[in-house]
């Protein structure tokens, strides 16, 4: 690619400098942030342009399929951060995450609309575990908080005799819709108020805007897939945590659970 | 008089002792009340009737079957449970009468018919049964939800001071109902107060817990008249409070 020498690269860096006499102009403080970070930009981007030639050329299915495990895995671990007060959060976060992940790429892929190469895979994989990082992580949080917050409404169904999924029915409920609104709003605007990096990537490198807009229409489908099946997953894998076989509500203050938290946490490490 | 429930010598233990060997029995047909000072474990045994919460150890049966041989979802229903607090489902009072009909047979859900049999049964009026739950008077919320019991045909209803946060005509009224629902439907009530007059005023047989143990069981006004024990003549004559 001529657009990019390094040569090009270097007089691009001009750029931060500008933002350095602005912060310096501006008494803001900020030129060693700007500094720093515009080096360590460069340094974790070159990292991953390298890391990502090294899994283009690992032609084998097998790799691809690694590389995809280990980001979910990360992601999971990150998501499992926000889903604090519910235990086994990181299992749950790397299952769901797996699972809406699979599902959606598999379909792809499936159906022949992708083909099964690393530079289309890895891209997809990435946005894909990423959305649905962000879905768990919406799902966990939210799933904790709503059991607590209905705890008396929960136990009254669970005294007239319902299970402990009937009884956290509304809470399902309004977990998996606040983790899908996001994706849901993020369709409707798409093209209206933002034109999304990946579009604006394809059409930078040349490809025709219709070519550019069907592979974008692909993405957001399969993005808004991998999320709902996310938080559905995470959400009904998380609210087991808190009931017992014989439909109890589990109080998420009690010693039980902060001991089961105590002791995964633990093995976590 | 058989016994519809026989507590065993229970136990419940959170990190500290909470329930330290309870037995007691009530009698089918009965309104029997548990009495003690706050922080004495009545709610904790009343949740653990219907296992809301697991007990350490001993036993309780139910109509002489051991209940945690039955399965948990029969138990709830038939024994049901009144909080101290309303706590009225989201939704409309018809919705919230038929709530557990409804988790076993769909068609019943808006079976407004059978709503409005419980609504009156608990003396409201037929205007409020599709009225929003949050708009009814605390008093009105908890008459909806002794209806909400009611409507599984329950053969014992647990109470947890389910007048606590009533005032007295209203207290008066409620406990009015509770005698009315025991002497119509023949059904068992085991009620939890930290009163003892409304100990005296509603039950047959009594039993005082204080800081987990059971003190004295028996017939409420010979409780009342001639306590057995020392700490009940204590709790009686009202110096008996926050123990824990
Ligand atoms: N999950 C728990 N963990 C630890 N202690 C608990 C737990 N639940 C209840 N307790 C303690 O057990 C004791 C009995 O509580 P319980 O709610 O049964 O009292 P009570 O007799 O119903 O009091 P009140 O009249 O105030 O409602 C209290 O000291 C309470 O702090
Ligand atoms: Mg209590």
């Amino acid at each position: 690619m001529e657009l990019m020498e390094y040569q090009g690269l270097v007089l691009a860096y001009f750029l931060i400098l500008t933002a350095i006499f602005v912060s310096m102009h501006q008494k803001a403080g900020l030129e060693k942030q700007l500094f720093y970070g515009s080096i360590r930009a460069f340094v974790q981007l070159m990292v991953m342009g390298y890391l990502l030639l090294f899994i283009f050329n690992l032609k084998e299915f097998h790799y691809l399929i690694l590389t995809l495990l280990i980001m979910a895995v990360v992601s999971g671990q990150m998501s499992a951060k926000r889903g604090e007060g519910v235990p086994d959060a990181f299992r749950i976060a790397t299952g769901g995450i797996i699972i809406g992940s699979s599902v959606s790429l598999g379909i792809l892929v499936a159906f022949g609309i992708i083909e099964t190469e690393p530079r289309f895979i890895i891209p997809l994989g990435g946005m894909i575990v990423g959305n649905s990082m962000y879905a768990s992580s919406l799902s966990l949080n939210r799933i904790s908080s709503e059991l607590k917050a209905r705890r008396m409404e929960i136990e009254v169904a669970l005294s007239l005799g319902a299970t402990s999924r009937q009884a956290a029915d509304r809470s399902l409920r309004e977990t998996v819709k606040s983790a899908m609104i996001p994706s849901i709003d993020s369709m409707r605007t798409v093209g209206l108020i933002h034109l999304p990096g990946m579009m604006s990537g394809l059409l930078l490198a040349g490809a025709s805007p219709i070519e550019a807009v069907k592979f974008q229409l692909i993405v957001v489908y399969m993005l808004t897939s991998a999320v709902s099946i996310t938080c559905m997953c995470v959400s009904l894998f998380a609210y087991r945590k808190f009931f017992t076989k014989n439909h109890q509500l589990v109080f998420i203050s009690s010693p039980d659970l902060s001991n089961r938290k105590g002791r995964m946490s633990k093995s976590q490490k | 008089m058989d016994e519809k429930i026989i507590i065993e010598n229970v136990c419940q233990e959170k990190g500290v002792k909470i329930l330290d060997n309870i037995s007691a029995k009530v009698y089918d047909g009965e309104i029997f009340s548990i009495f003690g000072p706050s922080g004495s474990g009545k709610t904790t045994l009343l949740r653990l009737i219907n296992r809301l919460d697991e007990k350490t150890s001993g036993h309780i049966y139910l109509d002489g079957v051991d209940i945690d041989e039955m399965d948990v979802i029969t138990l709830r229903r038939r024994v049901g449970m009144v909080f101290q607090l309303p706590a009225l489902l989201p939704g409309k009072v018809y919705q919230n009468i038929l709530f557990g009909p409804g988790l076993f047979d769909r068609s019943k859900r808006d079976d407004t018919a059978l709503a409005l049999r419980y609504l009156k049964l608990v003396g409201l009026d037929e205007e409020l049964l599709d009225r929003d739950g949050e708009t009814l008077s605390v008093g009105q919320q908890q008459r909806v939800s002794i209806a909400r019991a009611l409507a599984n045909e329950p053969g014992v209803i647990l109470m947890d001071e389910p007048t606590s946060a009533l005032d007295l005509t209203a207290t008066l009224k409620i406990e009015e109902l509770i005698k009315r629902l025991n002497r119509e439907l023949k059904v068992t009530i085991v009620i939890v107060t930290h009163n003892i007059e409304q100990a005296v005023r509603v039950s047959d047989r009594s039993m005082l817990i204080v800081r987990g143990r059971k003190i004295e069981e028996g017939k409420t006004k010979d409780m009342l008249k001639n306590p057995k024990e020392e700490l009940t003549e204590e709790f009686i004559s009202g110096h008996l409070e926050e123990v824990r």
